[in-house]
């Protein structure tokens, strides 16, 4: 998976849950879920569906790991790669 | 019914507020109860002067009352000396703007420290504080902040930007609004708290207000129609106090945390008033759930009481299952938690022994609501503990089953009385009323009020059962409200929503089992003519749901139905709708319409 592709994949995941996200007001690496207001039901299934599509194993200690869609998408291609 | 009863050792009993249960039920009043506190001259009793000041006049304005943990793990301590002149200035601040006693205060704010001095501050101007959650949307902010006429609202940048600006002309009640924190940009008709603070007396003179004269407004769901206000008294305190110390165990010297938010009613009569009417020290945390943050806080704030939520609870056993290895607990040092509570919804037996044997307490489950004030039934820390059960009704409570009809509400006789069941069988959970926190009325609706009462009982709308030694336990919802994360959500406030949209034709909106949530938002809509079913438009109702209602009410999920199950009359079935969605069989569906005729 390229950081690209994972930054779509994360993105795509969002929309399902806040279908109007809008990303362009959003930068890479800002905060994403107070700008979007993910609450954390909304987390929780974000991460399902991620790990769904991705088969990438997310714990609870990853979280912290998963705040701006840059650092979502890092954690992506570097745990698929292993 | 209960898989394995949780036996508490006779240490427990000796150090806990309620040791004796069967004697403090026979000896407990509510006149003792009040006799605990101050009051003040003339007879006035006022929350905020029992809850802050009453503390500083006896000598312990010293004492931590609130430790403000931030988003970026910063803490910052507010003693009772400090709250009590920060809650000073805010009602300097609101008589200044001619914001007087019964006038409503809102408050549209996350858990940051400003937040306490403006609710104390609202009741020591003797002003009623109505607490709004910041995940709502526009449309239930507006609509409560016109049912409850709203005359001041405290918010801040982002949320009255996000929720208030542009339906600031449909509140023309509304005359100031209060941002607190940084503001950026311009907006007509706003104020900034810290100018006004700055320029406001730290001291005041709480005004003595009557016992029943109203001090909260808190809102809720019903089956039908708007939201309800539900009004609450200053005698209301003398309950929050009396059963933090039988149902929470709660002592002056516990590090308290209530994680639920003051929007909602555990956050404002359990996550501001009770811990400080009873002297404690309170950790708030203004971010949001996450497994580690939390056990990072009871560990490093030493927090000895905590109650929180069954959501919660289910959030944490995934994080840190009972069978995998139980690091993340273990990690943190937990050793000066001692109880656990929890409210919102039942909570499973489950989550009660993996709290028993991961965090090493068992989870101890009551059960109160918006109208009661205050918790009616717990599970106590003395006293074994039924997993799966609400618990026993608080010293001072008088709960009962009460029969129902085939139309599912409360069987009445000719004579309007009541039947009242025996151990064992399902009905409608009953109150007696006559406890100090018990509401007043709902705001505006006496017809609604009414209709809370039968035959000298208050009807909860919740169906229960009761073993033959009191223990209750919850089997459901009386009626169409949906419980998710411990909230409770109107389907009618959703399906209004939805019917907004050009495409929606019809809404019924039902509570989908979850397994963490308790329940979810559903939606089942049917379209007009001309619009097509499809992930598109699935898409669409979602955002425009979502942009009205906010996270904390719109639907999660929405699926499309042409046919939904009506009524003769044309109201839709939630109940088949529920029942569907579940697999059970739909019941009795004689009064439906048939759709193929």
């Amino acid at each position: 998976m390229t950081r690209d592709e994972a930054l779509d994949l994360v993105r795509d995941a969002i929309r399902r849950i806040v279908p109007d996200a809008d990303f362009t007001a959003l930068g890479l690496d800002d905060p994403y879920r107070d700008a979007l207001e993910l609450d954390s039901l909304d987390f929780l299934t974000l991460v399902e569906t991620v790990t769904k599509r991705t088969g990438v194993r997310i714990d609870e200690d990853d979280y912290p790991k998963l705040t701006t869609l840059s650092a979502f998408a890092d954690f992506l291609t570097q745990n698929a790669a292993r | 019914m209960c898989p394995e009863v949780i036996h508490k050792d006779a240490d427990a009993a000796r150090a806990a507020n309620l040791r004796d249960y069967e004697q403090a039920c026979r000896s407990f009043s509510w006149q003792r109860a009040r006799a605990e506190l101050a009051g003040m001259p003339g007879g006035g009793l006022n929350i905020a002067f029992e809850a802050v000041d009453r503390h500083v006049e006896q000598g312990r304005g010293e004492k931590v009352a609130l430790r403000c943990v931030g988003r970026d793990d910063s803490v910052l301590n507010i003693t009772y000396g400090q709250l009590a002149a920060q809650s000073a200035q805010f009602a300097n601040v609101l008589k200044a703007l001619g914001v007087g006693r019964s006038d409503r205060v809102f408050t549209l704010l996350g858990r940051c420290p400003q937040l306490y001095a403006v609710a104390l501050g609202t009741l020591k101007n003797g002003s009623v504080l109505c607490p709004l959650f910041a995940a709502f949307g526009p449309e239930p902010v507006r609509q409560r902040m016109q049912l409850g006429d709203a005359k001041v609202l405290v918010t801040n940048e982002a949320l009255y930007m996000r929720r208030v600006e542009a339906n600031r002309g449909r509140l023309p009640g509304l005359e100031h609004v209060v941002l607190v924190g940084p503001v950026a940009g311009e907006h007509p008709g706003t104020m900034r708290y810290d100018e006004a603070m700055a320029a406001a007396d730290d001291r005041f003179a709480t005004v003595p207000t009557d016992p029943q004269d109203m001090a909260l407004l808190h809102f809720t769901s019903g089956t039908t129609g708007t939201p309800k206000g539900a009004v609450h008294v200053h005698e209301a305190v003398v309950a929050h106090y009396a059963t933090a110390g039988f149902a929470l165990d709660l002592h002056p010297d516990d590090v308290y945390w209530c994680t639920a938010d003051p929007g909602w009613v555990t956050g404002t009569s359990y996550g501001i008033i009770a811990p400080l009417a009873r002297g404690a020290t309170m950790v708030v945390d203004e971010g949001e759930f996450d497994a580690r943050r939390w056990y990072r806080i009871l560990a490093e704030q030493r927090v000895s009481v905590w109650y929180t939520a069954p959501t919660a609870i289910r959030m944490l056993m995934r994080a840190t299952p009972q069978a995998g290895p139980d690091e993340l607990p273990g990690r943190f040092d937990l050793s000066a938690l001692r109880f656990i509570a929890s409210v919102g919804e039942p909570l499973n037996p489950r989550a009660v022994l993996w709290g028993r044997d991961v965090l090493g307490l068992p989870v101890h489950d009551n059960w109160w609501q918006t109208e009661t004030g205050a918790i009616m039934i717990a599970n106590f820390a003395a006293c074994e503990i039924r997993p799966g059960s609400m618990g026993r009704v608080l010293p001072g409570v008088e709960a009962a089953v009460l029969a129902r009809g085939e139309d599912g509400r409360v069987l009445l006789d000719a004579q309007g009385r009541v039947t009242v069941l025996d151990a064992g069988a399902e009905g409608e959970l009953a109150l007696r009323p006559g406890w100090p926190s018990m509401f007043r009325g709902y705001l505006h609706d006496d017809a609604r009020y009414a209709a809370c009462f039968a035959d000298g009982w208050y009807l909860t709308g919740d169906l229960v059962s009761r073993d033959r030694d009191g223990w209750f336990w919850f089997v459901g919802r009386g009626d169409d409200v949906i419980k998710s994360a411990g909230h409770l959500i109107g389907p009618f406030e959703v399906e209004s929503a939805l019917m907004e949209h050009p495409a929606v034709a019809e809404a019924g909106v039902i509570g989908r089992p979850d397994p963490v949530a308790g329940e979810v938002v559903k939606a089942l809509v049917s379209l007009k003519i001309g619009f097509a079913a499809g992930p598109d438009l699935e898409a669409e109702l979602l955002a425009f749901a979502r942009r009205r209602l906010g996270p904390a009410v719109a639907p999660r999920e929405i699926a499309f139905d042409q046919n939904l199950p009506k009524t003769r009359s044309g109201k839709i079935m939630r109940r088949v709708l529920r029942a569907r969605e579940r697999g059970l069989p739909e019941g009795d569906v004689s009064t439906m319409e048939d759709l193929r005729s």
